[in-house]
């Protein structure tokens, strides 16, 4: 086998790597090398793999992943993941119970088929970590999507092996005695039921059962971050039932950890030319669904945007964009993440910085020029790559507008459909996209109710561009679809919404950005050939 | 992707943006750097008490050969940002050796101080990023030659900030800071009546109060930190420093954690009702709700009466969940010309006994009137200060350059007393010296002991740099217990 070297190779460094671990101890009494069906990937595997088992494995995982991401984009409720996953799971990476096997016939033979599965999990897993340690926003993604994979795994685990499993974890915790828990009843009770709105003497019974762990709160943040535990004097009070996120934390401290380990030896990974093509390829499939809208002049028609048009051009905007300038224009001010979520959006539809300057001059007409150069100039040359890190920022995705920045008082960024009162919503899709339509309004709520924030928005485009995506259906798809598949996907960024909105009510006057979904939101499948 | 870590908003007047280095860098040249490394023989001086009191006549030499007395006078009628105030002001009375050792964290020089970040703004509004002193001696220095017209202090690095661009790709990284927090009253010009933007008075000055009260005790009892240092930010605000070990060493997902771990208050100026909150109320909510519902009815109703007008009243009826008793309190206020907030608060209660709703229902009712209390109450934090771990945040005891006030620290236990107008400025606190100075001279006491009287000790600036030289004792201690202390003859 041709990669048989260069694997070979692989291995002996990352063993020399390795060298400093501790002995492994996941290998137990059983002599099984993977006597749990779940893995905690503490470690990294010892054996040969051919080439192909190598890229195949991975690629594998990779869809997993993938769709994994996908759901999240979707902004898909944890039972619609489960549902997802567990199809998927079984095509690509099964992984089955130790209960499959009865015990009398339990031999490392027996376990083979189990044993085979969990080197693929395991192996797999490794791969992946060497393709995406390299960039931080790589690992943050892969870090997101295995917790996710791993959370799957772990409540869908059978009871007694998660309990075997969680014993081989040694987490350091301390059980809270029964004085204390009576002590701390009242506070520890409130914490446990809140919003679950039940009963009182249901909620006793439930109070009396749970048993409380006690951590350094730094441990479980994720739900400190919630509220969702009591605290005192740095202690976070864990009940059993919240294990999963106690277990969830550590799982993604570990990988996080290892993942900058990883980065780290990465250089250093002696490695001919086999290997290194494979990696690169893979985190090349799992790239992030952002759009690439040509952020040159003409972008529209071959016709440079200038500031003057934004006004016009406005009425191609999402419902959030549209806030944002309706915001400027009225307060002749927006806040720190409001120009930089609508300047990055204004710099995806095409203005270059000079305009962008003589657009956020002209809109911030309170400010004198000694005011506006001092606090705005900079900031907004910044957000084109032209001062300090000379990074070139993208324009956010809906993703990116929906967690990263909830607005605070005073501000006006974010997601209408998400971070608006119902009321406020309808205002404000009524004023500023004419939206009146009840059967549009009330299926925006729905959606909006079921935290399904694109599909409102989508819901919305489709029904201001109702005439045009007939039209363009009747023509026989193409349009403003491209080649990126029959034009009804999902929006899942602003620049995306501008650009189809502007192509489907400026038919003919193709640009260079115009063939919208052929700029590719995501790669659905992993294509690798 | 994270342009919000280098770009924070250039809005609040206290936080500092966090920008990449600029273009100025290069006013500082590696022969200074040079220069710097001269200075071990500073370590003997660590332990002259008075280093940070250096007497005004050999420091001023600095700044062209005039007298103290004609140079103070000079000044007085000065603007406080103006160039020779602040020299004087840094020369003469700011606590250098005391912030030296709340930073370094021990009385010998280490990388805490070493590798720890400052940055500049000049009085051209210059922004040097990334200079960092061995000492601060040499900082003071540095200081008295830029004459900043204020500094920020950054995170401890993994090197020293000035040597960032000669080492290799990622190993220049920020590993400490304290954990910081920023209350500005910005944050609350929708529910502030007395005064608006840059004005302050006492009146909402207590929304500042309440917040540091209920974010000091759940820093304490929740997350079990100690040393907590608040400083009154100069103009309408309030930081908090918690410098405890552990709060240091916290990465951004932990900060972010803690910040949202206070957030209640949600949402922009769109959202309707900002506090919605599940019941029963968590621990921490709870005691908040608990400390403010009293102040909640002095410093809100009484203070801001936030409700007098219709319109106002509107938006308190918005909060309220019951239509019939909406339409009741309407027709109330309506007929009876200016009731007060505090009245229209009482009728809330009063018109729901009197079953003028069918439909209210009084746990309900209850818990909204605890959302809008805390609406109007529960602090409301800049987060993004408090989530990254190298966010830049304005020294305590600088002085505000557009009021002139000094950043003094604030007694928590005494807070509710604390009143910004009673800060002094920098202008003020020349005068300050310049008076003492002369019933002495008339005594004829002889030049000996008129100047064993550092000049902090001739202002009101000493009680709060005594309460700042404390805590930072305080914190020391806890950082090397074993440690024998260095006598400190100053307490």
């Amino acid at each position: 086998m041709l990669g048989r070297e260069a694997i070979r190779k692989q291995r002996r460094d990352r063993r020399k790597e390795n060298l400093g671990n501790k002995a492994s101890t996941t290998e137990k009494d059983t002599g099984l090398p993977y006597p749990h069906r779940l893995n905690f990937y503490d470690t990294p595997p010892k054996d040969e793999v051919s080439l192909e088992e190598f890229e195949q494995w991975a690629i594998d995982r990779l869809r997993v992943l993938g769709e994994i991401e996908t759901c999240l984009f979707r902004n898909n409720t944890t039972p619609e993941i489960d549902a997802t996953l567990r199809k998927l799971l079984d095509k690509y990476l099964p992984l089955n119970s130790n209960l499959s096997i009865p015990d009398s016939e339990r031999s490392p033979r027996r376990f083979a088929g189990l044993t085979s599965e969990r080197k693929k999990d395991h192996y797999s897993h490794f791969i992946l970590r060497l393709a995406f340690a390299r960039t931080e926003d790589l690992r943050t993604r892969f870090t997101r999507t295995e917790t996710i994979l791993f959370r799957h795994r772990f409540t869908t685990d059978d009871t007694t092996e998660r309990a075997e499993f969680m014993n081989s974890l040694e987490l350091n915790s301390e059980t809270v005695g029964s004085d204390e828990k009576a002590e701390l009843a009242e506070e520890l009770k409130a914490v446990l039921i809140s919003g679950s709105k039940m009963p009182a003497e249901k909620a006793r019974q439930l109070f009396e059962q749970e048993q409380y762990l006690k951590v350094e709160w730094e441990r479980v943040s994720n739900l400190v971050e919630s509220r969702k535990v009591f605290l005192r004097k740095g202690n976070a009070y864990v009940p059993n039932s919240m294990l999963l996120s106690l277990v969830m934390a550590e799982f993604t401290k570990r990988l996080d950890d290892s993942l900058i380990k990883t980065a780290r030896a990465l250089p250093r990974l002696d490695e001919d030319d086999r290997l290194i093509p494979i990696l690169n390829h893979l985190s090349k499939g799992f790239t992030a669904p952002e759009y690439n809208s040509s952020a040159s002049p003409g972008a529209l028609g071959g016709d440079a945007i200038t500031a003057a048009q934004i006004d016009g051009l406005s009425a191609n905007f999402p419902l959030c964009m549209k806030n944002l300038h309706t915001a400027v224009r009225r307060d002749k001010h927006l806040r720190h993440f409001g120009r930089l979520q609508y300047g990055l959006f204004l710099k995806g539809i095409g203005l270059t910085i000079d305009e962008a300057l003589l657009f956020w001059r002209q809109a911030f007409s309170k400010f004198t020029d000694d005011q506006f150069n001092k606090e705005y100039r900079y900031n907004i040359r910044h957000t084109y790559g032209l001062q300090g890190a000379g990074r070139n920022y993208k324009p956010f995705s809906c993703q990116q507008i929906l967690m990263d920045h909830p607005p605070g008082t005073g501000e006006s960024h974010g997601c209408p459909y998400r971070h608006f009162s119902v009321e406020n919503l309808t205002l404000a899709m009524s004023a500023l996209m004419g939206v009146e339509d009840r059967s549009v309004v009330s299926g925006v709520k729905q959606d909006v109710a079921a935290k399904k924030y694109h599909l409102a928005c989508n819901r919305v485009f489709e029904h201001l561009h109702e005439k045009e995506l007939k039209r363009e259906k009747d023509a026989g798809g193409g349009g403003g679809g491209g080649g990126g598949g029959g034009g009804r996907e999902t929006i899942i960024h602003p620049n995306e919404y501008f650009d189809r909105s502007w192509s489907l009510k400026n038919p003919g006057k193709k640009g260079e950005n115009t063939n919208g979904g052929a700029t590719q939101i995501k790669d659905e499948d992993v294509t690798m050939s | 992707m994270a342009p919000h870590k280098t770009t924070p908003d250039g809005d609040g007047d206290d936080t500092m943006q966090d920008i990449d280095d600029m273009q100025v860098d290069s006013v500082v040249t590696d022969e200074k750097i040079a220069v710097k490394n001269e200075d071990e023989e500073e370590l003997e001086h660590m332990f002259d008490d008075d280093l940070d009191m250096v007497d005004g006549s050999s420091a001023y030499k600095n700044s062209g050969g005039k007298t103290n007395a004609a140079a103070i006078s000079d000044i007085l009628s000065a603007s406080p940002s103006d160039p020779e105030v602040m020299l004087q002001f840094y020369s003469r009375l700011f606590p250098w050796r005391q912030l030296f050792r709340w930073l370094n964290h021990s009385e010998l020089p280490s990388t805490d101080f070493a590798n720890r970040e400052f940055a500049f703004t000049l009085h051209n509004e210059a922004y040097l990023r990334y200079q960092c002193y061995p000492t601060f001696e040499t900082l003071r220095r540095d200081v008295l030659k830029l004459n900043p017209s204020r500094f920020e202090i950054g995170p401890v690095y993994s090197a020293r900030p000035r040597d960032r661009k000669q080492l290799p790709k990622g190993s220049f990284k920020p590993l400490e800071k304290e954990l910081v927090f920023d209350i500005d009253l910005t944050d609350y010009d929708e529910i502030r009546t007395c005064c608006s933007k840059t004005k302050i008075c006492i009146k909402c000055w207590q929304f500042v109060t309440m917040a540091i009260k209920v974010v000091d005790v759940a820093l304490r009892d929740d997350f079990g930190f100690e040393h907590i240092l608040w400083v009154y930010s100069g103009r309408r605000g309030a930081h908090a420093w918690v410098c405890d070990k552990k709060a240091r060493k916290l990465d951004d997902a932990k900060r972010r954690a803690i910040a949202a771990y206070f957030e209640v208050v949600k949402g922009g100026s769109q959202s309707g009702k900002k506090v919605n909150l599940d019941r029963p109320l968590h621990p921490h909510i709870r005691r908040s709700h608990d400390i403010l519902r009293d102040d909640f009815k002095r410093n809100i109703l009484e203070d801001q009466d936030p409700f007098r007008t219709e319109k106002q009243s509107e938006r308190l009826l918005q909060l309220l969940p019951d239509r019939q008793l909406n339409d009741a309190l309407r027709e109330k206020w309506d007929s009876t010309i200016e009731r007060s907030s505090s009245d229209k608060w009482k009728d809330i209660d009063s018109l729901a006994e009197s079953g003028a709703s069918k439909t209210v229902i009084p746990k309900v009712l209850l818990e909204h009137k605890q959302d809008i209390i805390l609406e109007y109450t529960y602090p409301r934090l800049d987060a993004e200060v408090s989530k990254h771990l190298n966010h830049l945040l304005k020294s305590p005891f600088v002085v505000h350059p557009g009021t002139g006030k000094v950043c003094v620290p604030i007694d928590v236990s005494k807070v509710d007393e604390f009143d910004p107008d009673d800060v002094p400025t920098v202008v003020q606190l020349l005068k300050e010296i310049d008076q003492w100075k002369n019933p002495v001279k008339k005594e004829e006491d002889g030049d000996n002991t008129t100047s064993r009287v550092s000049d902090i000790e001739k202002t009101s600036l000493k009680p709060y740099h005594d309460l700042f030289s404390r805590f930072v004792q305080r914190l020391l201690n806890a950082e090397k217990p074993l440690q024998i202390k260095v006598e400190d003859t100053k307490y």
